[in-house]
């Protein structure tokens, strides 16, 4: 019945126990919350149950701000654990507990954070973009969200229920293996990212035919914006890569739920098939991570310099050029295998290569800004801050595409330095810019510009605190990963200034959460009620703010790059009547339901409740089955109540 | 009216989702291909398949993918009968088909060439499955239309879903004949 759940999985030391404390307590929370302010019945048919993108988009929002307070507490423990279990300290965590950690914080904050924050501005703003009323599976958008939110749901179980995975965030084996890792946290890992990753494929299956099917009348692909196209080739990527991934995992996970020798030490099983077949996915995936990123800094740079972008067609040529190059460098994270000078050499070349691509993109932000009246706001900084950290981290990682170097560098200190400074620096930036750029246009207020600024200035000095004292440390010679270190290695100092960056993110993180409550709280006279808050280019901003149920009262017609620009040049507003009635899907609970039997599944592979497959397997069935007989689906919007939105939103 | 109809981008999609099945199946085989010499003591793919067995099971695929643009037709000229005919055929091929591969796992398991055997036979077993249950997938795809037509008759929706699933059949399909070749014909020459 409960396959190997026992009630030992619930016992754990008083750190865990605290965490754990931490998680049930805080579900119980919101659980009361809910039942006594009664919004039980508002949460499901506002939103959980909901289908529109934009709504969708703010649940990926909310979720990946959750994940992001988890993975940061993660962060937080590792760097207190660093600056004192030296010598004859041995720290508060102990080495399976800190290995946890570590493996979790990676994988939360790769798929729950960044991929997550990265699907909801998608959401709540690709079909604005383009001019659409939605994207072209709104149910399907839902599934994939609830299948990202279980994935999320199974990883932080694990920390009430049993343990994580304590191999790092990619698994490798022979470690991950049940040779050596007897325990659940790997199946965790394997289920969580599985049941994500069908997600995630789902969502770019959407992104990709809303992008070539539902554009707007006259944008042709060349007037699409630059956003739209980074968005599209992440998703060319997520839909060329993630396979990799869920086909790489289902054989880790036969060799361990049923002893095949995959990647075994024994009978032939391959260890460095694994770590190829992993980075075949994991080199895309930062490209899908960034790419989007590189599309917002090409959206707001125009605005806030007051000019066109430089260089359109090269920025969408230098897009492709890297979404194709990413596929072929996969091996520099891995140079050390011995596959030889002449492999090594091709690969290095080959990442270096993609440096050309990249250093056009800057230049073109570079010379958009040449000449453009700057106005230095919120999402301005992060792209001034991005440019300073991206540029050093992709310099760090020009030098360590140099076989010779890596060898030196391979799994050190510098190398967790150089990711963080394209994850935090690059990713992470580009997302917030963006989300400081569109969150009028998604919450229809502004956002407090002084406390947004604080907040930035925190984490770019807290991110040099934190990490620049890491590259020194990888260049003496300390590795990654470790949970103790030697007093006469010389490394503590450098590890006590890390843990105080790490304490000014923690309190950058904090002003930005106020600064979204203290604007929440002033949102009357923050309202944007132009819907145009910047002085836009593009099309999003031609709707209210936020934009109707529909999107578009009319579906604009494009007649160049930068639209909405041309339209307010020809006084034209695109809002007038009369107006029609408009089609809209309904909401659905299905995305819950396939959501829960996934999670049934997910937590009876871990658990070895075998009986637990079958019934959530047939659960998906049937739900897909009754809903493939559903008729009514779509609901009218009539053009009266039409008329009444635009009217409310733009009193003549 | 002014929104889509969702299913104008069906096609599309199932074009893009295919693609991505392809890569997960190319996973696979590139995992084959680095383990297929990693028999560990046990019998390597020459003296393991059978290929004649296998080719009546290819023919039977083969046929089941025939019957099923059968389907499309009959579907296309609102022919209730002709459509069942073609997707219970299709259904049954597609059953033997299946149960024609589990008599061949069966056999090399009772053999003592299970998965857990060797390297090689994992990555046999876990190709050649993941083909068998996408088979099975299908099948439950047809178990549902069959439903619709039953309960439906053929209309617009209907047919549309014969036409969607038979796109995804015809790609087993392809898949298959990778696996013949790549598999079973270069494994009996003992490449
Ligand atoms: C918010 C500030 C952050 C801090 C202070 C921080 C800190 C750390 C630390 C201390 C480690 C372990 C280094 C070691 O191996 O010794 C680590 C690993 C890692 N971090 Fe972060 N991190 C932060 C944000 C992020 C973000 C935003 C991402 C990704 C989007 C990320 C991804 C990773 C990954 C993938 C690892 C490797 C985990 C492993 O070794 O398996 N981190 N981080
Ligand atoms: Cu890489």
């Amino acid at each position: 019945m409960f396959g190997i759940l026992t009630s030992a999985a619930f016992i754990h030391g008083p750190i865990e126990t605290g965490g754990q404390l931490v998680v049930v307590l805080g579900g119980v929370s919101v659980l009361l919350l809910l039942t006594f302010t009664k919004r039980w019945k508002w949460l499901f048919r506002e939103w959980l149950m909901s289908l529109d993108a934009k709504k969708i988009g703010i649940m990926y929002l909310v979720l990946a701000g959750l994940m992001l307070v988890r993975g940061g507490i993660d962060a937080l423990m590792m760097r207190g654990q660093q600056a004192i279990a030296v010598g004859a300290g041995s720290g508060y965590l102990s080495p399976d507990h800190f290995a946890q950690v570590f493996s979790a914080h990676g994988v939360i904050m790769i798929f729950f954070v960044a991929m997550t924050f990265m699907f909801g501005l998608i959401n709540c703003i690709l079909p604005l973009q383009i001019g659409a009323r939605d994207v072209a599976f709104p149910l399907m958008n839902s599934i994939s969200f609830w299948l990202t939110a279980t994935g999320a749901i199974l990883l932080n179980l694990s920390l009430v229920v049993g343990e994580f995975a304590a191999t790092g965030w990619l698994a490798y084996p022979p470690l991950s293996e049940l040779a050596y890792s007897p325990g659940v946290g790997v199946d965790y890992y394997i289920w969580a990212l599985q049941i994500a990753g069908i997600g995630t494929l789902l969502a770019a299956v959407n992104f990709i035919v809303t992008i070539v099917k539902e554009r707007a009348p006259g944008m042709t692909l060349m007037r699409m914006p630059i956003f739209v196209w980074t968005v599209l080739a992440s998703m060319l990527l997520v839909l060329f890569a993630f396979p990799i991934l869920t086909g790489t995992l289902a054989m880790l996970s036969l060799d361990r739920a049923i002893g095949m020798h995959f990647f075994t030490t024994t009978l032939g099983g391959n260890a460095m098939m694994y770590v190829n077949l992993i980075w075949a996915w994991g080199h895309p995936e930062v490209y899908i991570l960034i790419l989007p990123a590189f599309g917002i800094f090409s959206e707001l740079v125009p605005v806030f310099s007051q000019k066109r972008l430089f260089g359109y067609t090269s920025m969408v040529v230098a897009t492709m050029v890297i979404t194709i190059l990413s596929f072929g460098v996969w091996v520099h994270h891995f140079f050390t295998m011995g596959a030889g000078a002449n492999v090594n050499a091709f690969f290095g070349i080959a990442t270096m290569a993609i440096a050309i691509p990249t250093g056009v993109k800057v230049f073109n932000w570079l010379f958009t800004m040449f000449r453009g009246r700057i106005r230095y706001t919120t999402p301005m900084l992060w792209f001034m801050g991005f440019l300073f950290t991206f540029i050093l981290g992709g310099m760090t990682g020009v030098l360590m595409s140099v076989p010779p170097v890596d060898f030196q560098l391979h799994n050190s200190l510098f190398l967790v330095a150089h990711f963080h400074n394209m994850v935090i620096g690059g990713v992470l930036f580009g997302y917030f810019a963006g989300l400081a750029y569109w969150f009028p246009k998604i919450f229809g207020f502004g956002l407090h510009e002084a406390l947004g600024k604080l907040a930035f200035w925190l984490w770019i000095v807290g991110f040099a605190v934190a990490f620049i004292p890491l590259y020194i440390l990888g260049l003496m010679g300390m590795t990654r990963r470790l949970d103790f270190v030697d007093a006469a290695s010389g490394y503590h100092p450098l590890l006590v200034v890390a843990l105080v960056g790490a304490c000014i993110i923690a309190l950058a993180v904090s002003v930005q959460f106020f600064h979204f409550l203290v604007s929440l709280r002033e949102r009357k006279h923050r309202k944007d009620s132009s819907g145009d808050y910047w002085g836009g280019r593009t099309l999003e901003w031609s709707t209210s703010s936020p934009a109707p149920l529909y999107n578009f009262a009319h579906i604009p017609h494009v007649h160049g790059r930068d639209a909405f620009w041309r339209m307010k040049e020809k006084g034209e507003s695109g809002r007038e009547g009369p107006y029609e009635d408009i089609m809209l899907p309904k909401n659905s609970a299905i995305g819950l339901f396939i959501a829960g039997f996934a999670f049934l599944f997910g937590f009876g592979m871990v658990w070895h409740m075998w009986w637990m497959l079958p019934v959530s397997l047939l659960g998906i069935f049937v739900t897909i089955l009754v809903r493939s007989f559903a008729t009514e689906t779509e609901y009218v919007v009539p053009a009266a109540v039409v008329a009444r939105t635009e009217a409310h939103h733009h009193p003549v | 009216m002014t929104r889509h109809a969702s299913h104008d981008y069906v096609p599309f999609g199932l074009w893009v989702y295919i693609m991505s099945d392809c890569v997960l199946f190319a996973s696979l085989f590139a995992a084959y291909a680095v383990l297929h010499t990693e028999t560990a003591g046990g019998p390597a793919a020459a003296a393991l398949f059978d290929p004649h067995f296998v080719l009546i099971e290819t023919l039977v695929l083969l046929t089941s993918s025939f019957t099923c643009g059968l389907a499309v037709l009959a579907a296309e000229r609102k022919n209730v009968r002709g459509v069942w005919a073609a997707l219970v055929a299709t259904l049954l091929l597609g059953g033997a088909f299946l149960a024609m591969e589990l008599t061949e796992f069966g056999n090399l398991i009772a053999a003592g060439n299970s998965p857990q055997a060797s390297a090689f036979l994992s990555a046999f077993f876990t190709l050649v499955g993941t083909h068998g249950l996408h088979i099975f997938i299908g099948g439950l795809w047809m178990l549902a239309l069959l439903m619709h037509v039953a309960i439906r008759g053929i209309t617009k929706g209907t047919s549309r879903g014969i036409l969607y699933f038979s796109l995804f059949w015809h790609f087993l399909d392809i898949v298959w004949i990778c696996i013949f070749s790549l598999v079973y014909l270069f494994g009996s020459l003992s490449l």
